[in-house]
């Protein structure tokens, strides 16, 4: 691949700041949102607001790859129109629940943080709304207890990391081993098994031949994007990652908006929840095991840069897909899991070795074309 | 609107939603009762005595905290059947999370010097060192499940059998599939964490498999827990289009073997679980689902372990056994439940 050199702009742009914002002293700003301005900057050549197009289609390139290998292993299944379209589905599927809790992921790292409890956040949520008291009130009871579940203890974490000046990962590690122990002491430590027929035949209907757990996670994904690309709240979440003490003097919240990315990851938890426990039919405490680890791999494969500011939607959906269809080619050739977990490892590596060689060509890139531009 | 309205309606928003959710919270605390107890113990007064009161002992007890549905009835039939005897005081410590945090529960317990110490380790190697102290402290342990690997380190072992349910669970199917005539079998396996019990069910499968001339087709592995069951299953069902028969290591995963084998509407094989629980028992017994047998590994085990570890405290023998004292080690049998039985095992589902 040949590097693609910006052309420099005319005059470098400021940031796009949200429209109700005071105005702050413009030298400031220059030095401190460096990240942000440029994202705002190449944004033609990065596609959707962050990373984009280019990374994009070179995950689709990896993508087609594996469809080929699984092709080549696998003649006889994949000669078989019928079964590759089922295939497909099963993908999806399969990447559906992960893929709903990674657009979360992606909006927290995006704003400079992580969220290591999203696992145990779907399982306090699907526990709790699969408790017999709950299950009562039907599956209306059921979905709305998830949700505030997954909301308030993302807001739990949002308020210690904003208000108790905790870190991340401190936080919400403790919240991983807190959540899990409440999940269990709820559901008594026993498969809860779900007896409503409308939360089960989520995961079992289609419509027009596609799984409803697509069609929820297409939705939330389309969601994510509009609401990171084409909102306020997106671009505060690009500028509060990228450098927060900017963004602060760009007039915004930098608490509060922090406190709400974790509200949102815990929303998309309780998603989650409700399909996962839709799909096992039941809940408790050890489910949705690792899904942190799978959801924070995802979103970096797609492009979210770790240390905030950066990453598309798109991407981390593109990362969810291509581990999804990584499992379902080892599982289709009867691999073991320990192999594939390596290739998963090997994977993530891989990708976060090229983000960094990328980042750092395009940030030289940029000191010289801020040069070039000043002079 | 006002900047202080504004506010004000965050507050009540906010407000509200803290209510909504204590409320919640509140209802599911007060009303999700807990299911009776069902626990497995011996009906007191049948066995040669040994049921009659004798000296007071002290039973010490530690296990893996509960995640799953079969630790939790470990934890309840220790404690039930420690409950049925007058002559015992039961004293069971938090086992953690890890086999560092049930060494240093364990250390205190010793401490404490009761008469005798049941221990399901999470780990036989790991809390060896700590069994091993007990013992020459004079203190017996019975240890339950994953055995230490010094003999020095316990008085009795009691422990299921995986390479037992992997030969019941082999045997059921191959005998089903040879009786159909079927000459190529698909045979799928959904197996539990990788860990060295989940592979000793494995080799037994595959030994009971040989001698029908059968092999497994496409194994995968689970985590035990209804979710991963799901998934590995329909990921399973996908890369086998037809099957004939399918072991699936564990019930509690079951749940969601089964739930993924409804929504990929397949129906053409049939299927054997592990453990023996309550859920596979009646599904066996209602014959709708493509369940058909389940072998057991019964954690009854802790209630045969607690009363063992009575005996042993007193210094008496097994009633039915001629020696006069406990015997050192005990295997269960891993025995099959199908349709035929399933109505003799249900006060042993969990």
């Amino acid at each position: 691949m040949s590097d693609a050199t910006p052309t420099p702009t005319a005059t470098p742009e400021r940031p796009q700041l949200p429209a109700q914002s005071p105005p702050v002293d413009p030298a400031e700003t220059a030095v401190a949102s460096d990240k942000a301005a440029s994202a705002g900057k190449l944004s033609w050549w990065r596609g959707d607001g962050g990373d984009g197009a280019k990374r994009n289609l070179g995950l689709i390139g990896v993508l087609a790859a594996l469809i080929v290998v699984g092709a080549v292993t696998k003649p006889d299944l994949y000669g078989d129109p019928n079964w590759v379209w089922n295939n497909v589905l099963a993908i999806l599927q399969l990447a559906s629940v992960v893929g709903v809790v990674t657009v979360g992921m992606t909006f927290v790292i995006i704003g400079g943080g992580i969220d290591l409890s999203v696992g145990a956040i779907v399982a306090l949520a699907g526990v709790w709304c699969t408790t017999v008291a709950t299950q009562s009130y039907g599956a209306g009871g059921m979905i709305f207890t998830a949700l505030v579940v997954g909301i308030c203890v993302g807001l739990v974490n949002g308020v210690l990391i904003s208000y108790g000046r905790l870190v991340p990962f401190i936080a919400t590690l403790a919240m991983l081993v807190a959540a899990r122990g409440l999940a269990a002491s709820i559901s008594n430590k026993q498969t809860q098994v779900s007896s409503s027929t409308f939360i089960n035949d989520i995961a079992a209907r289609k419509v027009i031949g596609i799984p409803i757990l697509v069609y929820i996670l297409g939705a939330v994904v389309l969601a994510g994007w509009v609401v990171l690309n084409r909102t306020t709240f997106g671009r505060r979440t690009i500028a509060v990652g990228g450098n927060p003490e900017a963004a602060r003097l760009a007039g915004i919240n930098v608490r509060r908006h922090t406190m709400l990315l974790y509200a949102l990851s815990g929303l998309c938890c309780g998603i989650a929840a409700i399909m996962l426990t839709s799909q096992a039919t039941s809940a408790q405490a050890a489910m949705a095991n690792l899904y942190e680890l799978d959801a924070i791999a995802a979103a970096i494969i797609g492009g979210t840069l770790l240390s905030g500011g950066r990453g598309t939607i798109v991407g981390s959906l593109l990362g969810v897909i291509i581990f999804a269809t990584i499992t379902n080619l080892f599982a289709i050739n009867g691999l073991s899991i320990e192999a594939q977990n390596m290739v998963k490892g090997g994977i993530i590596v891989a990708a976060v070795l090229i983000q960094q060689f990328k980042f750092k060509s395009v940030t030289r890139l940029l000191a010289r074309n801020r040069v070039t531009t000043a002079t | 609107m006002t900047q202080h309205s504004r506010d004000l309606s965050r507050r009540r928003l906010l407000f509200g939603g803290a209510a909504v959710g204590a409320a919640t919270l509140l209802t599911a605390c007060t009303s999700n009762e807990t299911p009776a107890a069902s626990t497995q113990t011996k009906a007191a007064g049948n066995s040669e005595g040994n049921n009659a009161p004798g000296k007071k002992v002290v039973i010490g007890f530690s296990a893996p905290a509960a995640d799953h549905g079969w630790m939790g009835a470990i934890h309840a039939n220790a404690k039930a059947q420690a409950a049925a005897y007058s002559d015992v005081e039961f004293k069971e410590v938090d086992g953690g999370s890890n086999s560092e945090a049930q060494r240093s529960t364990l250390g205190t317990l010793i401490a404490q010097k009761p008469d005798i110490i049941v221990v399901l380790p999470h780990d036989g190697k790991e809390v060896n060192a700590v069994a091993l102290q007990a013992m020459q402290a004079g203190i017996p342990i019975v240890n339950l499940d994953r055995a230490f690997p010094d003999a020095l380190a316990s008085r009795l072992v009691i422990k299921g059998d995986n390479y037992g349910m992997g030969v019941s669970a082999g045997h059921f199917i191959g005998k089903m599939l040879k009786d159909k005539g079927v000459a190529n079998p698909v045979i799928g396996e959904i197996a539990g964490l990788e860990i060295p019990l989940t592979v000793e069910r494995s080799e037994g499968f595959k030994a009971a498999l040989a001698t029908y001339g059968f092999k497994v087709t496409n194994r995968r592995s689970a985590e035990f827990t209804s979710d991963s069951g799901q998934r590995e299953a329909s990921q399973l069902l996908q890369a086998l289009p037809k099957i004939d028969a399918v072991w699936n290591h564990d019930d509690d995963q079951g749940i969601g073997v089964l739930a993924a084998i409804k929504q990929a509407n397949r129906s053409e094989f049939f299927m054997v679980g592990g453990a023996g629980s309550k859920l596979a028992i009646d599904a066996i017994k209602a014959d709708n689902t493509v369940l058909k047998a389940t072998v057991t590994y019964n954690p009854s085990m802790a209630s045969s372990a607690v009363s063992l570890a009575r005996l042993i405290a007193q210094g008496r023998g097994m009633g039915d056994l001629t020696e006069l004292q406990v015997p050192k080690e005990v295997t269960l049998a891993s025995e099959t439940i199908t349709k035929e039985n399933a109505s003799s095992y249900d006060k042993l589902g969990f």
